[in-house]
């Protein structure tokens, strides 16, 4: 089946390309990075994470979202999500890859990181985010490609696929709870030592992930002869009006508690996400937009209009990649435990190997549905 | 049979790679003697047996590492029954083996062709201390 | 059954799950959730006690940083966001920002020193993925540079700021190489280590008797006949956001 992404047009080759000049000189950068050490990168002393663990937090999200349409399909037989199930867990495998990307490039001395496997550490969260994250990615790739290739062979599905797929379904929750955990459990940093971190990371993440499906079908739909449906498209939209309320109202709730409370802790950190701090603009700018998006998506004639749902799909998936992509993670560094504030800028390098790693991302979602597209047309 | 000079060419291309080495390595005239050791100074006895140590030294330096550093074990109760304080560079390189790892470790470890272990890139050999105040690393 | 390749497939996956899955819960029962207890407890807790009214006598004195820096290689490095520290002056009410709007403010100096707070509960040791960092039976909270990662979860969780990265090779920056104690290399985590190696040798702290004042008193916190704790005894002190759990080690005499 694997041969099927290597017959392709001009223009499928020439984004093959694209993607692999953007991994190509990621690669060098990391290579410098390697040999001169995270100083090139512009992390420091108080901002100790930045883009590579904000993009992780992000794509966690994103791989989580395909059980937005493994759940309808399977548990209550939304018939419209049958074609684009596989859709959903290609996407998953790409993201879950991404992520690991972005753990290893973070890492001070990623020879090392075995460790974490030679010395298991129950009472570390990054512990259990590697067995989730690794377990979700096996758990995709498999039920993706077996049911990839019942379409294919058009033989019946085993009879553990379903058990499987089924499995991935609380797996997607797992794995965007425990990397909330990951961050809601220190009781140091104010702006993430909330309980309802979770349940945000997971609003935003059934938004995100779920506005970029809608972008892809738009897109195979125009490049491609796979038509996803209208239908699809618009249970899609729908998932995604409910979910960027839930995220919204979410996050009225922290800073309710933290303006309300006056607890100077909470609205430091707060005040300088979106007044005081170098990131003030990009925040306003992504609330403007989730506003702007969920207004459009509100409307059901506008939400109906592909081209207006596109731009809103467009403006949800940017404005949350700001706000945990960016913001949160940045944000929840300043101020320092010594109360410095930090501007972090991160370096050409650094934003060099992020790109060559969402076109990583992109190359494998490209080779997926490359295959899928192919397998259907075969059909 | 029109890829005949083609497939020719490739395996032709493919035989000057794999032996490539081998070329090399005549070039540069290498030859297969080993290093010249320093000589272990006089009056000390190794730790453990020398075949054993040819060949398992690492083991000996990861347990001695992970003993020191996590469980506090200090000193190491050598085969022949002395104790030797555990200490990579002043008991194993400056009390018996010329206190210097570029002509101790790095050449034997060049020779086998087994990448040196990154000891040095955080532990000092005494007679490098000066080198590094100067601003030259390693 | 015939060993068909799909067959010997699935016995080798089964069997790899099975052998994962026995490693992992034979590590949690080892473990428990909340890992922040020494394996073996001596029954000693080193800690110290600081006092400011000794401290600082003389303004700009930062002989206990410059003895402790010397003695364990650690490096000037000029770029304040790379700096490398183990125990180092910062202004009072930065490292006590609930005292900054007391109107008894002036009871504190303007700047005091602050290192690792060796604490009871350590956040760091929780979150370390790779036990590179843990706590000693005697309370000294290590790190083991051969085995850390370098992924600075434990920089996110220290809630006092005590962990230092190295983001470049810090041997340039090294003024009089000690030639006793090992440098970093990049991409590991360092913090101040209570100066285990003195402590093996039966001797106190670096930065203790670096001071001329004797402002810093180290000693076991759970002996009540030792040095800081009849220090604690008369006196008021206060330790660093204590309620966050974490139990400091370090306290400051007022």
């Amino acid at each position: 089946m694997l041969d099927k992404a290597l017959v392709g047009n001009r223009s499928y080759w020439g984004w093959l390309l694209c993607l692999l000049v953007l991994i190509a000189v990621g690669g060098l950068c990391y290579l410098r990075q390697l040999q001169e050490g995270l100083g090139i990168t512009g992390l420091s002393r108080d901002v100790s994470w930045g883009l590579y663990i904000g993009q992780f937090t992000f794509f966690v999200g994103v791989a989580a979202s395909a059980v937005m349409v493994v759940l309808p399909y399977y548990l209550h037989d939304v018939k419209a999500f049958g074609k684009i199930t596989l859709l959903g867990e290609f996407l998953a495998v790409a993201a879950v890859v991404m992520c690991m990307l972005f753990i290893l490039v973070d890492m001070g001395q990623p020879s090392r990181v075995l460790n974490v496997l030679l010395h298991p550490t129950p009472h570390s969260l990054m512990f259990w985010d590697m067995l989730s994250l690794s377990g979700y990615l096996l758990i995709n790739l498999v039920a993706g490609w077996v049911m990839l290739q019942t379409e294919a062979t058009g033989l019946p599905a085993p009879g553990w696929i379903k058990p499987l797929v089924l499995l991935s379904i609380p797996w997607a929750i797992s794995i965007h709870t425990v990397t909330a955990f990951l961050y809601s459990g220190l009781a140091g940093r104010s702006l993430w030592f909330t309980a309802v971190l979770a349940p945000r990371f997971l609003a935003s993440a059934f938004a995100s992930g779920p506005a970029l499906l809608i972008l892809l079908c738009l897109l195979l739909r125009r490049c491609t002869s796979f038509d996803a449906g209208r239908e699809a498209i618009g249970k899609l939209a729908t998932i995604v009006t409910y979910a960027l309320a839930a995220n919204l109202f979410l996050l009225g709730v922290e800073l309710f508690t933290a303006f309300y409370s006056g607890m100077p802790e909470h609205l430091e950190s707060f005040t300088l996400l979106f007044s005081g701090g170098g990131l003030a603009p990009l925040m306003w700018l992504a609330l403007a937009a989730a506003l702007a998006a969920f207004a459009i998506l509100l409307v059901p004639r506008w939400r109906g209009n592909e081209k207006l749902l596109a731009t809103a799909a467009i403006m949800i998936f940017g404005s949350l990649w700001a706000e945990k992509g960016i913001g949160l993670i940045v944000g929840g560094f300043d101020p320092s435990p010594l109360g410095r504030v930090s501007a972090y800028t991160p370096t050409f390098p650094e934003v060099a190997i992020v790109a060559a790693i969402w076109a990583t991302g992109a190359l494998l979602v490209t080779l997926c549905y490359k295959i899928l597209v192919a397998v259907r047309a075969a059909d | 049979m029109n890829d005949r000079w083609l497939i020719l060419g490739g395996l032709g291309l493919f035989l000057l790679l794999v032996t490539w080495p081998l070329w090399q390595g005549l070039a540069a005239g290498t030859t297969s003697a080993g290093p010249q050791l320093p000589k272990a100074k006089a009056g000390t006895v190794c730790v453990a047996p020398v075949d054993w140590m040819r060949s398992s030294h690492m083991e000996l330096l990861m347990a001695w590492r992970d003993g020191k550093v996590r469980r506090q074990e200090r000193t190491y109760l050598g085969s022949n029954g002395t104790s030797y304080a555990v200490s990579l560079s002043a008991t194993c390189l400056n009390q018996c083996h010329g206190g210097d790892q570029e002509k101790f470790c790095s050449r034997c470890h060049a020779y086998a062709g087994v990448p040196a272990p990154d000891c040095w890139r955080c532990h000092v050999a005494p007679v490098r201390t000066a080198a590094l105040a100067a601003g030259g690393a390693q | 059954m015939k060993l068909t390749r799909k067959n010997f497939l699935r016995l080798a996956v089964g069997g790899a799950i099975a052998a994962c899955s026995g490693a992992l819960t034979r590590t949690v029962r080892g473990q428990g959730l909340v890992g922040t207890q020494p394996q073996t407890d001596d029954g000693v807790r080193f800690g110290m006690v600081i006092d400011l009214q000794k401290c600082r006598r003389e303004a700009g004195c930062s002989l206990c940083r410059q003895a402790c820096h010397q003695a364990h290689n650690v490096p000037e490095i000029p770029d304040p966001q790379h700096a490398v520290k183990w125990i180092w002056n910062e202004p009072a009410a930065k490292v006590f920002p609930a005292a900054g709007e007391s109107f008894s403010a002036r009871t504190l100096p303007e700047q005091l020193p602050i290192l690792c707070n060796h604490c009871q509960h350590p956040a760091c040791v929780r979150v370390c993925p790779t036990q590179a960092t843990w706590k000693r039976g005697d309370g000294v909270v290590m790190m083991d540079y051969h085995r850390c990662i370098g992924c600075r979860y434990c920089m996110a969780a220290c809630p006092y700021g005590s962990r230092s990265f190295n983001f470049e090779d810090p041997r340039p920056y090294l003024l009089k190489p000690n030639p006793d104690f090992p440098t970093r290399t990049i991409g590991v985590v360092e913090k101040c280590n209570f100066c285990e190696e003195r402590l093996a040798a039966g001797k106190g702290p670096a930065c203790a008797a670096a001071c001329p004042q004797g402002a810093l008193v180290f000693g076991d916190l759970s002996d009540s006949a030792s040095a800081p704790r009849q220090l604690l005894e008369g006196r008021f002190a206060i330790q660093r956001r204590p309620e966050l759990g974490c139990g400091p080690s370090i306290f400051y005499l007022v």
